[in-house]
């Protein structure tokens, strides 16, 4: 295998970073998803606005404006220096907030579509049989949004893996902390190094296109998948 | 005309319209020479009425574009070794290989007085995060990291080190005051002889390798007069003023 140890310690980071933005994407998500699909407020559509920017701004731009919000003197830096964190910015800690931001939307619309699909008769069911809003949700919603949990959570994923240009702005391409498989990459391909390059964003190729035939083939049985 | 068709027709006349204009020079030029360009081109186009497109970007990238059939037809690169690569595989003019400019280090911070005029603070080692570009493929950063091995402080800061992709991301690390300090192009916290904002050491030549800048005219610009007229007036001396103010040597 012509990976070397650096390649490894990228691929290994990936996917901490990708694992732990999944997780944190779902809890953040679900609340936001369900609010979204539910409410009649007019910050409906700012907020929804909101969630989507990332699917249309470049990378870059996200990446920036993190890098001078968690900067010293940016208001998010100020914050965490409060707080004795330090500043984010070349952390992985920061990765995982810049990736939260960056793959939201991939989380968030799926879970709004699943929700929105079930509509408001099986929760009126489950009320006229005494359910609390809380039992409704965990014993009626979960159950039948669960292919838009798995799209969700796949495509929060994927999309965390293949992240590039926000790590580039904010990361500082630190092994073992902040240097993912997309900046490796950009760093063999930089050096002139291709054939290094070739076998990681060939492995890159084929594991993006594994999850996604993994996830739409599983959706032939499973029509409500809503992306 | 049936949409297809319409579709069809209307491509063409985009393609048909593309080709470059007479009296025009495509520019690769590596980020940080990015503000003298802006200068020297200004007046090159007031001088001679020929018109420079320039794109800037790192080095490495330009040469993988440039393989790749990239319509660029003067490549002003940030170190010599690449265009020396580039005429080896004979995507140059052969002869037309000359150095415009050699760079100079800068030791930069944002915040003013923190950074002396000999470099001390290095030694102190106090900081958080000291910028570097990525020494593997910025000249600038390999200089960096020279003069930390000079100072036998390499191993002292490596955990402090941050890696920016080229010489205008270090920058940027610092001008946002995430990095304390960093090495940059003087060039680009440089003009008219003064440092612009912050606080700096101007690195003594000395203590790296030259960061030679080398331009070539390429294949692509083999039969364009335009290009080699900004290749000369590059050399000229009117380029030379301009190149020096912004911290250069020649």
């Amino acid at each position: 295998m012509p990976l070397t140890a650096a390649d490894w310690s990228a691929i290994w980071l990936t996917l901490q970073l990708a694992v732990l933005t999944t997780v944190l994407l779902l809890c953040i998500g679900t609340p936001i998803a369900w609010w979204l699909s539910r409410t009649r407020s007019p910050f409906k559509g700012p907020v929804g606005a909101i969630v989507a920017l990332p699917l249309v701004l470049p990378p870059t731009v996200l990446g920036f404006y993190l890098l001078v919000a968690m900067g010293p003197d940016g208001f998010v830096g100020r914050f965490t220096q409060q707080l004795g964190l330090g500043t984010l910015p070349f952390s992985f800690a920061g990765l995982v907030v810049g990736s939260v931001f960056y793959s939201m939307p991939f989380v968030v619309q799926p879970l709004q579509n699943a929700f929105e699909a079930i509509g408001a008769r099986p929760l009126e069911a489950a009320a006229t049989l005494r359910a609390g809003p809380w039992d409704s949700f965990f014993s009626v919603v979960l159950p039948l949004a669960r292919p838009g949990f798995l799209t969700a959570a796949v495509l929060g994923f994927a999309h965390t893996v293949g992240e590039f240009g926000v790590v580039l702005m904010i990361g500082g391409n630190i092994p073992g902390r902040t240097r993912v498989v997309s900046v490796q990459i950009f760093n063999h391909v930089e050096a002139l190094e291709y054939a290094q390059a070739h076998w990681l964003a060939g492995g890159m190729v084929a594991f993006s296109f594994l999850v996604l035939l993994a996830l739409y083939g599983s959706r032939r049985r499973t029509p409500v998948a809503g992306f | 005309m049936n949409p297809r068709k319409a579709c069809l027709a209307l491509s063409l006349s985009l393609v048909a319209a593309a080709p470059a204009l007479a009296g025009e020079v495509q520019v690769a030029v590596a980020a940080n020479f990015t503000a003298p360009v802006k200068v020297i081109a200004a007046e090159f186009e007031k001088d001679t009425g020929n018109k420079v497109v320039a794109a800037f970007g790192a080095t490495g990238q330009f040469y993988a574009q440039i393989k790749n059939g990239a319509p660029f037809e003067v490549f002003l690169a940030a170190d010599d070794t690449t265009p020396a690569k580039l005429e080896n595989e004979k995507l140059t003019l052969p002869g037309s290989r000359f150095t415009y400019a050699t760079g100079a280090l800068a030791l930069w911070s944002a915040k003013e007085g923190y950074v002396d005029d000999q470099g001390a603070v290095l030694k102190k080692n106090e900081f958080q995060h000291l910028a570097v570009a990525n020494p593997k493929t910025a000249p600038y950063g390999l200089a960096g990291m020279q003069v930390l091995e000079k100072l036998g402080l390499k191993d002292a800061v490596a955990s402090k080190i941050v890696e920016g992709q080229n010489i205008a991301q270090t920058q940027q690390f610092v001008a946002t005051g995430n990095a304390e300090l960093g090495f940059v192009a003087l060039s680009q916290i440089y003009k008219d002889g003064n440092v612009t904002g912050g606080s700096a050491w101007l690195v003594p030549g000395d203590m790296h390798d030259p960061i030679r800048q080398d331009a070539v005219i390429l294949e692509k610009g083999k039969d364009n007069p335009v290009a080699k007229a900004f290749a000369d007036y590059l050399k000229g001396p009117k380029a030379a003023k301009v190149i020096e103010s912004f911290g250069y040597k020649l």
